[in-house]
């Protein structure tokens, strides 16, 4: 009993205390910092963008300048506004995504490490068919014919990204299943669903959330490359779909895809910087873990 | 004794993952075909494109056997397309196989040159790293990595774009070729190149990325073992316990990484050649999406799947042969 609470106690340390991480890594704080601000952004941004992202107007092209923060595009939309608002579609995505795909993929390897065999055999070998085609290609081969409205793409990003976290957990309930406090629990008579539930899962959690964390990231970069090449929902304002549209007119001002670009760029890296902050605190002696680059 | 146990342990292991990856493949198609038939409309839009008129669907529909139960259908197209059949496109009026194999040679110029860029800039980088540990460009050699995972290949490029080639003009910001100009020679490979340069850039940024940490990781493990410091003691100069002793070790991960990296840099090369206008196979991708060009699209994604899937075989069974710590269990 007492490995199980000293386990425990070292887990809370790390997650739980996410502070205590922040207060040692500078560049974690400043990576939550940003994080922060473009959630902030994301959740009000109908206060703070000052023009409708999508209404037109006859100021077409004009640089950036007070009335304008980022410049106008071809259609005399605010670049600023777009940048706002895009925000919210990507993070909406990026966590509904990294939360579905991530609660399918601890599923999938929970039932792969702990029962084994063939259920092991079969819910690998589906994760490597899976892991086979470029997960844009996939997303790509599945939007195209499907329609990829904001639920479709949701859906679609799901199906792709479930495999890495599915590996993951596996390989972690397989070194925990052999730990002495899951042994003593099933010398207990405790059943496998509470020995997985409430003695494996809980102890692999932390791994779990940084995984996710991380899953966000990557999502968001798939989601703009979607958009990117001209499938997104049209009616909901992106940053892969300011570039999509401004690549064309890249001649005209340099400011209408850079501030897109950044933003997405900003967003994933303050993702990476707090993602790896946890990872480290959690297991000092892995590698720095950055998202799988999907584009 | 031991040698006859090898080869026959490497036999089977070649056979076992070359029937998984034939299985895997098989699978695919038939994910193909499901997709074909799940997909809203009638499949034969899938199956025929979107521009055909009644007259080719009936053609298409006999063709595949539409009007018959579904496994006899999946029967006609799975042999079909191992046939080496993808189908016909309608938009560039010639058949799919045609299509895809005329744009493969751009897009294999893109990625060879991006790979050799970035595994020498990232081995190169990833040993100075591990060298000055904690150091000034350690820290900004780390800064650059993670900038490399950030932005995605796209934006990359664009920023490229912006400063080399409408900025400053170095080079030109779209194409493979220049235009309306009939050259030959040394003056066709020197416009070639001055073509090749940004996207391949750009391919390489988000690989230079990965190729640095692992090789830096890989380093000051080396770094820590004991023949290193018997090589030091020995008075063996630093710059040949690097480069020599320690690389020639740390190396073989970075190897492998190498060679799995094939569907990264397939999805990077669609999203750079689209911000190039690069006639590879990115840019067919986005002209099939654009012309509602189904076979082209499905062909597209089966050969790069198959392609990716060879990729890894090739790399699972070369991974023993360099290194012969690493036994297969399974």
């Amino acid at each position: 009993m007492t490995t199980t609470n000293k386990i425990k106690s070292q887990n809370t340390l790390a997650v739980g205390n996410l502070w205590r991480v922040l207060k040692h890594n500078k560049a974690a704080m400043v990576g939550a910092i940003v994080l922060i601000l473009f959630f902030g952004a994301a959740i009000f941004a109908d206060q703070i963008a000052p023009y409708d992202p999508l209404k037109t107007s006859n100021e077409t092209f004009q640089s950036p300048s007070l009335k304008f923060l980022f410049g106008t595009d071809d259609l005399g939309r605010d670049v600023f506004s777009g940048v706002i608002h895009g925000a919210q579609t990507s993070i909406l995505i990026g966590v509904s995504v990294a939360l579905l795909s991530g609660l399918i993929g601890v599923f999938v390897g929970a039932i792969a490490g702990y029962a084994g065999g063939v259920w092991d055999d079969f819910l690998m070998r589906l994760t490597e068919l899976f892991l086979i085609p470029p997960q844009f290609f996939l997303a790509l081969i599945i939007a195209a014919p499907f329609g990829s409205s904001l639920f479709n793409i949701i859906l679609i990003l799901t199906i792709t990204s479930w495999t890495t976290m599915a590996r993951l957990v596996r390989a972690e309930v397989l070194s925990l299943k052999e730990r002495s406090f899951v042994e003593a629990s099933r010398a207990m008579g405790a059943s496998p669903a509470r020995i997985l539930f409430h003695e494996i899962l809980p102890n692999a959690f932390p791994l779990i959330i940084t995984k996710m964390i991380l899953m966000v990231g990557g999502v968001i970069l798939l989601e703009a490359g979607l958009e990117f090449v001209g499938l997104g929902d049209a009616s909901q304002i992106s940053w892969g779909f300011m570039l999509h549209n401004g690549q064309h007119f890249i001649r005209d001002g340099w400011w209408i895809i850079t501030f897109p670009s950044l933003a997405l760029a900003a967003l994933v890296l303050a993702l990476n910087i707090v993602g790896d902050a946890l990872n480290s605190a959690l297991n000092p002696k892995t590698r720095s873990a950055y998202l799988d680059k999907p584009v | 004794m031991m040698k006859h146990f090898l080869s026959r342990f490497f036999n089977r292991l070649l056979i076992r993952r070359a029937i998984q990856s034939i299985i895997l493949i098989l699978l695919l198609i038939i994910i193909n075909f499901f997709l074909i038939h799940l997909a809203p409309g009638d499949p034969v839009y899938y199956l025929a494109g979107q521009s055909g008129d009644e007259q080719y669907y009936e053609l298409i529909r006999a063709k595949f056997g539409l009007d018959q139960p579904l496994p006899a259908q999946l029967w006609v197209y799975l042999s079909s397309v191992l046939r080496g059949d993808l189908g016909y496109s309608l938009s560039y009026q010639q058949p799919v196989s045609a299509v895809i194999f005329s744009r493969v040679p751009a897009t294999l110029l893109l990625i060879l040159s991006a790979i050799t860029m970035a595994s020498i800039g990232g081995v190169l980088l990833g040993v100075e790293a591990a060298r000055r540990e904690n150091s000034f460009y350690d820290r900004l050699f780390n800064t650059f990595a993670l900038l490399g995972y950030s932005f995605p290949s796209f934006s990359i490029g664009h920023m490229l774009l912006l400063f080399f080639a409408l900025y400053l003009g170095l080079f030109p910001a779209q194409g493979m070729m220049s235009a309306n100009q009939d050259l030959s020679g040394i003056s066709y490979w020197l416009d070639l190149l001055n073509h090749l340069v940004l996207p391949s850039l750009t391919l390489a940024i988000v690989q230079i990325a990965q190729i640095m940490r692992l090789t830096r990781a890989e380093m000051l493990n080396v770094l820590g073992e004991n023949f290193i410091t018997t090589a030091r003691a020995k008075g063996v100069s630093e710059r040949k316990v690097l480069y020599g002793h320690a690389l020639r070790n740390a190396l073989l991960p970075v190897v492998t990484i190498i060679g799995s990296d094939l569907g990264m840099l397939l999805s990077g090369a669609v999203l750079t050649e689209t911000v190039f206008a690069y006639p590879g196979l990115g840019r067919l991708t986005l002209e099939v999406l654009a012309a509602r060009d189904y076979p082209v699209l499905m062909g597209l994604f089966l050969l790069i799947s198959i392609g990716v899937a060879v990729m890894n075989f090739l790399t699972d069974i070369t991974y023993p042969l360099i290194d012969p710590r690493i036994k297969y269990s399974r």
